[in-house]
């Protein structure tokens, strides 16, 4: 399954998955969110919808010293959060800025493709895609 | 309240030192939540009695809820302060991302004093606050412009509130108001008057906190439950179609909307500015504030053309609703769309409160209609009713006054008519220009007895419209109604729900909504919390110089044809009498 932007014209800028995402940590407020919603630059031109393409050679990954991002098949990466030692340059490596920074624990917040986010978007921007063998994502 | 929740920390700004600090406040968050609870309480400790609203030591509150960033439709930051146009209680609400960023940033609350030399505005994120020198963006005729520099120089990018002032909080007119994400304004009162005095530009405030909840199990399933509320039920519909403009089409026919200061109170013009009709032909987009998913905030777009280039056309997003298609539109007798929008974009480039710039604008017109001032008053501007291009320059023209009239009129028409007469038709209840609800007695009483004299104090227009309009009501019954309601709004305004979703949060889902957070009360020791803030409100406006004796009514009132057919001098002279013993 891999998250995609439908579409973005119908973002209200509510952040209701910015929430929502934050949310699978059982707590409130933000600080776990790996997905971003921010203006095109006023909130009249509307609002770009930030999440992880699940690439298939991540840039992030590779620039990572420790190994605690490893790629996944089909795209994306895992994070093993005990080999991360919170150097940040997955985060710099990311140029749409889809990687987001735990402040709490010092650590990236890597997007694991749930689509919970997804459930909470009551304006059909997001959507999650099934995987068919062979067939490339064209997300936004 | 949970041990490491940040809602209890107070950052305090002094600046005319440049310094800050930062206390634990949980005494007064544990007895009064929040929002508009302990702001209350900050404005009674930090404002010196009998202070002039301008004094340095005059404070700016800033206040958000223990459900912020928690639970969807909280997100409202509660700002209080000395009223400089009524001389009482300043108080007014906004959304956007306000009280999310106060939230996020790691506070519950803001106190900001002192004045600075030179204009500046606040940068606060990571736990620091930075001063910067905002002497470039002050004079800049569209306020606008400065909130787009904040933003290009600022981090914190979708994270981020920017409130900002116009012109006319630089100037200090009374009713300037404080905008933030640029739609959503702290309109009420004069705040931007305030921030005016202190040489504050604006405020660029950020964070993403964790809040930590009780029980995740619980919290997950009530958020779900109050999500599915405000997205499935009808409750929240009519916002989020049509929005509030919906409205215009019913009051005006059951003759309750004011139309050219309140002369009428229905025109057979309306269509064209209907919500319908302006959603129709103008809307654009629907906007939200963070963490709503209702997105009540409607954009139109304004085409014009250049009259010297016919291949090109300026483009302008304009927000509208209820109350500025009748204070911009109908109160001035302008039922043109476009120039409707022309007039409520230029009111927002000066940063003023919609609803007051419209009823000084309408008094003005009568004023001169009545040959009761000149043409050299008002710069010989043309005025007449519906004239949009005309109100643009005055607005222009009262946000930066240049002649005594004009001065007196950026204070307000309580005070212009005490200078200029004309009190008989100067649209306002305790000094605060009306809202568009001619509706009957319960909607003036609600005006008058409002502890800011807003139609959203205790919803007066919801009893007429509800219960006068078909049975009676005795004045007394009216009052105890109102006063019921403003307790209960007392704890929205508190946990920092926006009004409009009234209909989900009752007092026992609150309760529930509370309890996750660490807050133990049930919905009846609610409801007396409510009670004790509504008249700890009153104990500062009394302080203050508020008395009920010296409410001025104007006769107007009187003379319009209203649905309920009940606004009698009778009526409303018992209500008050009524309410004075029981607040006094």
């Amino acid at each position: 399954m891999k998250l995609a932007v439908k579409d973005a014209m119908r973002c209200v800028g509510c952040q209701s998955c910015m929430f929502a995402c934050s949310r699978r940590s059982g707590n409130a407020g933000l600080s776990n969110t790996c997905i971003g919603i921010k203006s095109a630059g006023g909130i009249s031109k509307g609002y770009n919808v930030i999440v992880c393409r699940s690439c298939v050679n991540p840039p992030c990954a590779s620039v990572c010293p420790t190994g605690a991002l490893v790629p996944k098949e089909g795209g994306g990466v895992r994070l093993k959060s005990s080999k991360c030692i919170g150097c940040g340059l997955c985060k710099d490596a990311c140029i749409i800025d889809a990687v987001y920074w735990n402040e709490h624990d010092d650590k990236p917040v890597i997007c694991i493709q749930c689509g919970y986010c997804v459930y909470y978007c009551p304006y059909e921007v997001l959507e999650l895609i099934k995987d068919v063998k062979g067939v490339d994502h064209v997300a936004e | 309240m949970l041990q490491n929740d940040t809602l209890s920390r107070v950052l305090y700004i002094d600046l005319s030192k440049k310094k800050y600090f930062i206390k634990d406040r949980k005494d007064l968050f544990e007895k009064y939540l929040g929002g508009t609870g302990v702001a209350t309480e900050l404005l009674l400790e930090e404002c010196p009695e009998g202070i002039d609203a301008f004094d340095a030591e005059s404070p700016i509150i800033f206040a958000v809820g223990p459900l912020t960033g928690v639970f969807p439709l909280a997100s409202k930051t509660c700002a209080m302060f000395k009223s400089p146009h009524t001389g009482d209680l300043g108080e007014s609400h906004a959304g956007g991302r306000s009280a999310i960023a106060i939230r996020m940033a790691g506070y519950g609350a803001i106190v900001i004093k002192g004045k600075s030399e030179i204009p500046i505005y606040l940068s606060i994120a990571n736990g620091k606050v930075v001063f910067k020198n905002a002497t470039t963006l002050w004079g800049m005729k569209d306020g606008s412009i400065a909130a787009r520099v904040m933003r290009q120089t600022e981090g914190g990018e979708g994270l981020r509130a920017i409130f900002r002032i116009g012109l006319a909080g630089e100037n200090m007119s009374t009713f300037a108001n404080v905008t933030t994400e640029t739609y959503r304004h702290f309109g009420r009162l004069g705040l931007g008057a305030i921030f005016g005095s202190k040489m504050l530009k604006g405020i660029v405030i950020s964070g993403k906190q964790m809040i930590e909840v009780s029980n995740k199990k619980e919290y997950r399933l009530l958020y779900d439950k109050i999500y599915n509320m405000a997205t499935e039920s009808p409750l929240m519909q009519k916002y989020h179609d049509v929005g509030t403009a919906i409205n215009i089409k019913s009051l005006n026919s059951a003759r309750a909307l004011p139309v050219k200061n309140l002369q009428m109170s229905s025109t057979d013009a309306i269509e064209p500015v209907t919500g319908e009709e302006i959603a129709k032909h103008h809307l654009a987009r629907r906007v939200a504030c963070a963490h709503c998913p209702v997105a009540c905030i409607h954009l139109a777009y304004l085409r014009e053309a250049y009259d010297d280039d016919p291949y090109f056309y300026k483009t302008t997003p304009v927000c509208y609703d209820f109350e500025l298609i009748y204070s911009l539109g109908t109160m001035v007798g302008i039922t043109e769309p476009k120039g409707l929008l022309k007039l409520i974009d230029v009111v927002e480039q000066v940063g003023v409160d919609a609803m007051s710039m419209g009823v000084v604008l309408a008094w003005i017109t009568e004023m001169l209609e009545k040959k009761k001032i000149t043409s050299d008053d008002i710069n010989n501007i043309s005025i007449n009713w519906g004239d949009a291009e005309a109100y643009i320059e005055l607005v222009k023209n009262i946000a930066k006054p240049t002649t005594e009239f004009l001065r007196a009129c950026a204070k307000g028409v309580s005070f212009a008519s005490s200078v200029y007469g004309g009190k008989e038709f100067a649209m306002q209840f305790g000094k605060n220009e009306m809202p568009g609800y001619h509706t009957g007695p319960a909607g003036y009483l609600g005006f008058l007895i409002g502890a800011r004299h807003s139609h959203l104090d205790n919803g007066g227009y919801s009893v007429d419209q509800k219960d006068l309009i078909k049975t009676d009501l005795s004045p007394e019954q009216v009052i105890d109604k109102l006063l019921d309601e403003e307790a209960i709004r007392q704890i929205l305004s508190s946990i920092a729900v926006c009004f409009f979703a009234r209909g989900i949060y009752d007092l026992k889902l609150v309760s529930e909504a509370i309890q996750l957070l660490g807050f133990e009360y049930d919905e009846h020791q609610l409801h007396e919390i409510g009670k004790q803030i509504h008249l700890k409100k009153y104990q500062f406006k009394m302080r203050e110089g508020f008395k009920f004796d010296k409410l001025i009514i104007p006769e107007r009132i009187y003379e319009t044809v209203d649905p309920t057919g009940k606004i009698t001098k009778e009526f409303i002279r018992k209500g008050l009498d009524y309410a004075q013993n029981l607040i006094n």
